[in-house]
């Protein structure tokens, strides 16, 4: 196998495990998350003990990962660089939360869902993509 | 508490961290999905778009794997076993909510993925303030909707 077809292979098997923990987790229920963010109702923790095991998962995955020094199939590791908590980051984060508890929709799930589409998804969808391009546009 | 769909939680956000760490271990991206897709669809870099449409493939197939397994392990809320749930708003409600998703995390450099999971594992400081921002604005929309509005959501 080409180098192409590894990394090719890779990124399906990396989004293939995501789509799993979405579904397995109850992820791709926008019941499920509303019902974490609502901390007034019938409280719902599920979300919390997913991003509780993904992220100490992947906690200790990295440093297992970052001590080998370099990926397998790619020269280096891509690394966010920016430092600063400027208005960009933390305004886009404002309105990804008002967008998030309006739909229970983040972007994984609400992809993850496609199998499942219905007219609503796929307006929600639609929008995020247009969202992408609005702030690709605004950010140069 | 429904133990069960608590451990079905713990479950798939180990088999997301192992996405994560795979996809740093193998390719040294971080698993965001909002950079992942939206700069495919946004910018389709060339000779780095192959992983990002294959990643999709993967996200959207996961899903309908666990359905074809049969075996209920899917973990609606009040659906016992089903996989995927229904939106929670028609239409018009779910057209601004992408909108601010797209925008949002746009913007934001990242999503519950990219700044949530993988941020959080890195300990970035950037990751760490946009997920509380995020997760407040969240819990807060909700509570408007939910309990001073008490409409639709």
């Amino acid at each position: 196998m080409n180098s192409a077809t590894v990394k090719t292979a890779a990124g399906y098997i990396a989004g293939l495990l995501f789509g799993l923990g979405l579904a397995i987790s109850g992820m791709t229920d926008p019941a499920r998350v509303l019902g974490f963010l609502d901390v007034a109702g019938a409280w719902d923790p599920t979300l919390m003990f997913v991003l509780g095991s993904a992220v100490g998962t992947t906690f200790v995955g990295y440093r297992l990962v970052f001590a080998r020094g370099e990926p397998l199939f790619s020269a280096n590791f891509q690394l966010p660089t920016k430092q600063a908590l400027d208005g960009k980051l933390l305004g886009g984060a404002a309105l990804f939360g008002i967008g998030w508890g309006l739909s229970g929709y983040c972007p994984g799930p609400a992809i993850a869902s496609i199998g499942g589409i219905s007219l609503p998804l796929l307006a929600l969808l639609a929008a995020m993509v247009a969202g992408w391009f609005i702030a690709k546009r605004i950010s140069q | 508490m429904d133990w069960i769909a608590s451990l079905q939680g713990l479950v798939g956000g180990v088999l997301i961290g192992l996405s994560a760490v795979w996809l740093m271990g193998a390719l040294g991206r971080i698993a965001g999905i909002s950079g992942i897709i939206g700069n495919l669809i946004t910018q389709r870099p060339k000779g780095d778009s192959a992983w990002r449409i294959a990643f999709l493939f993967g996200l959207v197939s996961g899903p309908l794997l666990v359905m074809a397994m049969g075996g209920g392990l899917g973990n609606v809320a009040d659906a016992p076993g089903a996989v995927i749930g229904a939106p929670a708003g028609g239409v018009p409600l779910m057209l601004i909510a992408g909108l601010l998703v797209g925008l949002g995390t746009g913007l934001g450099s990242g999503c519950t993925s990219g700044h949530g999971v993988c941020g959080l594992a890195r300990l970035s400081p950037r990751s760490m303030a946009a997920t509380g921002v995020f997760l407040l604005t969240a819990v807060a929309t909700v509570y408007v909707m939910r309990h001073m509005i008490g409409g639709g959501v």
